[in-house]
């Protein structure tokens, strides 16, 4: 249950929400009180004749300031009033509600659930009808997220996990729920980082690591480990199968504040790559109210760039077309305030474009099955200046 | 009328038209008279063929006059006799408008008896018999045996038989198809004879032909009785007698019917007021909208000497002071004689007629069958859940004063209800509230419902060039709307124009067509604020169960969550959500207004009446049709439909709230 707290105060501008009105610190009103919080709220203001409602923090673009300070996504004042009386939002609303309890009872009975877990422990047909109160997950998903902004409390906190993605290995020792784990001793399959890797989950204890090094995606990844790169490197690898999930972003944030330990990024080169590098970096738009406790602003982008085909020599072969799809995200990322302005990114963006392909980490495998461990990421761990920042 | 005289002009060498069931035509007196009369000789009349080319001379000995009996006798689907079915329905239709034109002018409320026996399979008899003021015995042999005999023609007053042919053109039908002389019983008075006469026509003498003559014993005291025997066809649903008979009743509710069908039934369709409409008078033409020849032709035939009293005399509507100001404009005075006007100052005289201004035709011409009576005719005979009614004033076309009324049924149980709150009616009714129904049109002349030739009626071409969608209801181009609704349309008029002899349809003047789509655009301005209101009524009710829904959702969580008093926290929540819908319990008053609580002003729509959905006619609804409603539906739900009298709005309101 403990707190992680915010580096960054944010500015407390909710002042109608619910329950305690400022932005969780020190000291805050526990999690249950919170939600107990915003029932009282509610019951209040029916008391009183007023319409209920519940303020829910903007999770959007238009909500989040990049904090050049801090260098990363903050999120912004605009809340949304989600009102019961209302035709369009009646149901969210009682959604709302229903989550908060059942959130409520899990924290009480000291119980952890998946976010499928709540969706099926909220889901019921509404007395009377046949309409169920959650159709799908997919709807519950973003409910939990409001409240998690609203009661200004992190999914775990609201005892909430959701589904482990990511895997690490190397040279770390660490405490797992009391478990110790030598991350050199792992085989081949890893460790599955979990969402939760709070201090009162995982304690490190031993790093050899110099460096830690994020790859895209599990098959990258795999090539990595049965080369045994850690192992030559003194390094830990991790990936997050794509966008990465909570826990591995608040596990990469952990070990580079409190091991000190440089994150490096290899991405495949095309704008998705490019977004996650920033999520890692600055954080996301969605989970802007984290960013403070996830985000890695000293992180490195390290390939794979637009101009390594002409620096490794790459055969044709390589090459994937871009899209529409890609040039319209390519330009929506350039236009993200924690892109623009920096000149090397919209070189890279500009050279991109002009190839006209996109590449992937797994491309490199056409010079030879371990070109990636043996010659190009060595290659471009050692040239400084080839990384993006 | 110059469709008889038309064809004199060429010559005579029809076939005789070919009717599989009727008899030869050398079969039709056999039967009948054992007088010597000349065989007809009709159709090998002129066998006589000239070898070449005719001459004038040859020409001149075939031309000569056509009787008009002789001409309907060839050409008898101009009176509606064009099949067995339609002539059942022609012959009804001439006997009851007859028999319900003599009651009214007697100012006798009508009791109108009729029975269809069927005889064989294609032969039928027609029995009419009604309460009115009988036939003096000499009258009778002409009025049933001669065409184009009658007191209607020659005058400008409103009655639904307008030429006199139509009850003789039946028994002449009844006499070409199976031989049988028309049977009339007459009787004037309680203590008068009844005349019992057995008429053919001499159809080419246009002359009645008397069979039997003799005084009978009946049962009952006044009235004329006719009976003709036909080759005919019985139908039911569209164009059919029942329809007939409904929809008569629909626009009668003075008149009492009784209706015994081949099979046996009785129908019943008692009187729905005892309230004879109004008497009309007779009147004179009015100046606008004549033609030139009709105009020159007056002044041929008039009685007055001067021209200023000719106007004042033949014309309605034409002071002196007027005539005066009509013969200055035609370069005359008004003391100029009438044999000295010539062709061209006939002309100037005319146009003067169509250049002054002068008074609408008097009204009391015109018996209109009145917004109310249309309503609870239409409450009476179709299941709805909105009526609405609207007279024109009256108004003129051709110098005939005329006056257009609409009535407008919708929803109920003509199906497609657009209410989204029907979820207890089963599976069945649910069907049928999902096929879009296509709109009725019901279409009356002077009070008779007209059948046939729909599509050629100017009243099917108004709802069409109606624009329907601006009343919520759909409508592809060029057709009648989409929707569960009823158009009834009334033309009253000293003269309706039909299209044929047979009044099946009413011919489309500019002026008439323009009356027509203001009164539906009247209706249908009303039908469009009720659909309106009704669905943002159905849609604050369907939000309401909406928040009604998720409330105890909402109590129970929030319950689970902290410690409160639940019931009154859902009381508070219950509260809200009423007043989140206010809309939702509004109610409408007798004028399908909404009933507001705060005496808010609300545009009043007249003339309408708004039924629950059962569709039920509310009881005692205009004073009409009390008892039988309330016997019929007594019991089944209560009524929120109020009759659409003026009763003060306030005291409704105050009695709802």
């Amino acid at each position: 249950m403990a707190k992680a707290k915010k580096t960054a105060a944010k500015k407390s501008s909710k002042s109608t929400k619910a329950p305690a009105g400022k932005r969780r610190g020190k000291g805050g009103p526990a999690t249950t009180d919170r939600i107990t919080d915003l029932a009282q709220t509610v019951v209040a203001q029916a008391g009183k004749g007023t319409d209920p409602f519940v303020d829910i923090p903007i999770r959007a673009l238009s909500n989040v300031d990049f904090n050049r300070k801090t260098r990363y996504i903050e999120m912004g004042d605009k809340s949304q009033r989600r009102n019961f009386f209302n035709f369009g939002q009646a149901k969210r609303f009682m959604q709302t509600m229903l989550v908060a309890s059942k959130c409520k009872d899990n924290i009480e009975r000291n119980k952890t659930s998946s976010i499928r877990g709540i969706f099926y422990q909220a889901k019921h047909s509404i007395k009377g009808t046949k309409e169920k109160t959650f159709d799908t997950q997919e709807e519950c998903d973003p409910v939990l997220e409001d409240l998690e902004v609203a009661l200004d409390s992190l999914r775990e906190e609201l005892h909430v996990y959701a589904s482990s993605r990511g895997a690490m290995i190397g040279e770390l020792t660490f405490v797992d729920s009391g478990d110790t784990i030598d991350a050199t001793r792992l085989g081949s399959g890893g460790y599955a980082i979990p969402s939760i890797v709070e201090p009162s989950v995982i304690q490190f204890k031993k790093c050899n690591a110099k460096f830690v090094l994020h790859v895209e995606k599990d098959t990258v990844w795999r090539r990595f480990v049965e080369d045994r790169f850690w192992e030559k490197h003194k390094c830990i690898l991790t990936h997050g199968n794509g966008q990465p999930p909570r826990g591995v972003r608040r596990l990469l944030h952990r070990m580079h504040n409190e091991l000190k330990l440089p994150v490096m990024v290899l991405m495949d080169n095309d704008p998705w790559g490019y977004y996650i590098y920033s999520v890692i970096k600055q954080g996301s738009i969605n989970l802007a109210f984290e960013s403070g406790r996830m985000a890695v602003p000293d992180a490195k982008f390290i390939g794979v760039s637009s101009f390594d085909y002409e620096r490794f020599g790459l055969s044709d072969d390589v090459k994937i077309d871009l899209d529409s799809n890609d040039i319209k995200r390519a330009k929506q990322i350039m236009e993200y305030p924690w892109f623009a302005g920096k000149k090397e990114w919209e070189k890279e963006i500009r050279k991109m474009a002009k190839n006209g392909f996109k590449m992937e980490v797994e491309a490199m495998a056409s010079k030879h099955l371990s070109f990636v461990t043996e010659e190009y990421t060595p290659a471009k761990l050692k040239d400084k200046k080839s990384w993006l920042d | 009328m110059d469709d008889a005289t038309a064809p004199s002009a060429t010559q005579a060498t029809f076939e005789f038209p070919a009717e599989p069931a009727a008899p030869a035509p050398e079969n039709i007196r056999m039967p009948q008279s054992a007088k010597a009369r000349s065989k007809p000789t009709q159709g090998k009349k002129k066998a006589a063929k000239a070898s070449g080319p005719a001459s004038a001379e040859t020409m001149a000995a075939q031309q000569r006059e056509i009787s008009v009996a002789e001409f309907f006798a060839r050409n008898r689907h101009l009176l509606g006799f064009d099949n067995k079915r339609k002539a059942l329905l022609t012959s009804v239709k001439e006997a009851v408008d007859n028999a319900l034109d003599a009651c009214e002018e007697a100012g006798v409320l009508p009791e109108i008896h009729l029975e269809i026996r069927q005889l064989s399979e294609d032969r039928f008899r027609m029995i009419c018999r009604d309460n009115g003021p009988g036939i003096v015995k000499q009258q009778i042999p002409n009025i049933f045996g001669k065409l184009l005999y009658g007191s209607k023609f020659h005058r400008l007053k409103m009655s639904r038989g307008q030429q006199g042919i139509g009850i003789s053109a039946a028994g002449m039908y009844g006499l070409l198809t199976t031989g049988k002389p028309v049977s009339i019983v007459s009787k004037t008075g309680a203590k008068k004879p009844a005349h019992h006469y057995k008429l053919a026509i001499d159809t080419k003498k246009n002359k009645p032909d008397i069979i039997e003559d003799r005084e009978v014993e009946v049962p009952w005291e006044r009235g004329t009785e006719i009976e003709i025997e036909m080759v005919a066809g019985f139908n039911r649903g569209r164009q059919s007698v029942f329809e007939y008979i409904d929809q008569t009743a629909i626009a009668n509710p003075h008149a009492a019917f009784t209706f015994k069908g081949p099979t046996g039934e009785l129908m019943e369709y008692p009187r729905a007021t005892e309230e004879l409409p109004r008497e009309t008078r007779e009147i004179k033409p009015h100046p606008h909208g004549i033609e030139l020849g009709v105009l020159m032709k007056m002044l041929k035939e008039t009685r007055a000497t001067q021209v200023g009293a000719f106007l004042q005399q033949d014309f309605s509507r034409v002071s002196s002071s007027v005539a005066g100001q009509i013969c200055q404009k035609a370069g005359i005075t008004a003391r100029t004689w009438v044999n000295t006007v010539d062709p061209q100052t006939a002309e100037k005289l005319y146009q003067a007629l169509q250049d002054t201004r002068l008074r609408a035709p008097s009204t009391d011409c015109l018996a209109p069958i009145g917004a109310e009576a249309i309503l609870s005719g239409l409450l009476k005979g179709i299941k709805a859940e909105f009526y609405t009614a609207s007279t024109r004033p009256p108004t003129v076309y051709r110098g005939n004063p005329f006056q257009i009324e609409v009535g407008v049924a919708f929803g109920g149980d003509l199906g497609g209800s657009s209410s989204s709150d029907d979820d207890d009616n089963g599976s069945v009714g649910k069907k049928a509230k999902d096929e879009p129904a296509a709109a009725r049109v019901i279409r009356f002349a002077n009070r008779v419902p007209l059948l046939y030739q729909q599509s050629a009626c100017s009243t099917y071409k108004s709802v069409i060039e109606t624009k329907w969608n601006n009343y919520g209801l759909s409508q592809a181009r060029g057709a009648i709307p989409q929707a569960p609704v009823v158009i009834l349309i009334h033309m009253a008029s000293v003269w309706v124009p039909f299209t044929s002899e047979s009044k099946e349809a009413i011919a489309d003047y500019d002026e008439i067509r323009k009356e027509i789509k203001l009164a539906i655009a009247e209706c249908g301005r009303r039908l469009g604020i009720y659909l309106r209101r009704k669905k943002r009524r159905a849609h604050f009710s369907q939000r309401r169960d909406v928040f009604h829904k998720y409330i105890d959702e909402v109590v129970e969580a929030c319950r689970a969550m902290a410690t409160f008093n639940k019931d009154e926290f859902r009381r508070s929540l219950v509260s809200l959500a009423e007043q989140a819908t206010a809309h939702a319990d509004i109610e409408f008053d007798e004028h399908g207004n909404m009933i507001q609580p705060k005496e808010q002003a609300e545009r009043t729509l007249e003339h309408t009446v708004i039924v629950d959905r059962e569709g039920e006619p509310p009881a005692g609804q205009l004073g009409l049709f009390a008892t039988e409603s309330a016997d019929t539906n007594g019991g089944r739900k209560k009524k929120r439909a109020k009759a659409a009298k003026g009763k003060t709005k306030k005291a409704k309101s105050a009695r709802k709230r």
